[in-house]
């Protein structure tokens, strides 16, 4: 199947694009999507325990299981207002 | 001018029509507030000893308005009464422009202050949206909070701001 793949800010800056689609197994989680990220962009792996996720821009748990189709962001630390 | 309660965009920020739309102006609870407070956050000249430029927002805009629904659902939840209007300003913001406008409105002033103040904390941990600082001799994205809105130290922390 297949997922879409959002960057933000840094992130994005990283992998060089704020939109990817990738090939993601049956089972594939978030945090399944994100390795297999930071085995083709390595530098993103810093932002292992201070990134967020979401699927379907509704905020999401690594652990979320993804389907064929879906859009999932990661998300560095957060700077507004 | 009749605004949305809520919105992210790139279009000039401006803080009357938010204070506009909170205050109970029709039906049966028009009259009922004694209050209305407002917050601008505003871009500076300065961070962290250096020069700043200018700003560049980027926000994921759909997490970031269901971000706001949430804010102004807790803000309901919290402080019943209070009317809530949150705007956030996306793209290049010059030294000097709004990036944010929040207003709320009230019986008594207490609860419209606490409740501005507990909105822009809110912002600042769990809305998607992000600064790219350029100052003299660089730039850099600036980096806060881990936004987990399910997060409740951070809720109550917010929370505890608005009430000090």
């Amino acid at each position: 199947m297949r997922v879409t793949i959002r960057l933000f800010a840094r992130l994005r800056d990283i992998a060089g694009a704020t939109e990817l689609t990738r090939e993601a197994p049956p089972g594939a989680t978030v945090a399944s999507v994100w390795r297999d990220l930071v085995s083709e962009f390595p530098e993103l792996g810093k932002y292992e325990r201070s990134m967020s996720s979401a699927v379907n821009t509704d905020y999401a748990r690594m652990d979320q299981g993804v389907g064929d189709g879906d859009e999932v962001a990661f998300l560095p630390p957060v700077s507004g207002g | 001018m009749s605004v949305p309660f809520l919105s992210i965009g790139p279009s000039v920020l401006a803080i009357e029509p938010l204070l506009a739309a909170v205050v109970e102006r029709l039906g049966s609870l028009a009259g009922s507030d004694g209050a209305v407070t407002s917050f601008l956050g505003l871009v500076r000249n300065h961070n962290l000893g250096r020069g700043v430029r200018y700003l560049e927002y980027e926000a994921y805009e759909p997490l970031a308005l269901k971000s706001f629904e949430r804010i102004s659902a807790e803000v309901a939840a919290r402080w019943p009464g209070v009317n809530l209007a949150l705007h956030h300003r996306i793209g290049r913001l010059e030294i000097g422009e709004a990036s944010v406008a929040i207003a709320a409105a009230s019986a008594h002033r207490g609860d419209a202050f606490a409740a501005c103040r507990y909105a822009i904390e809110r912002v600042k941990q769990i809305a998607p949206i992000w600064k790219h600082e350029f100052f003299e001799g660089g730039d850099v994205w600036i980096e806060g909070a881990t936004a987990n809105p399910d997060d409740e130290t951070a809720r109550a922390t917010a929370e505890r701001v608005a009430c000090a």
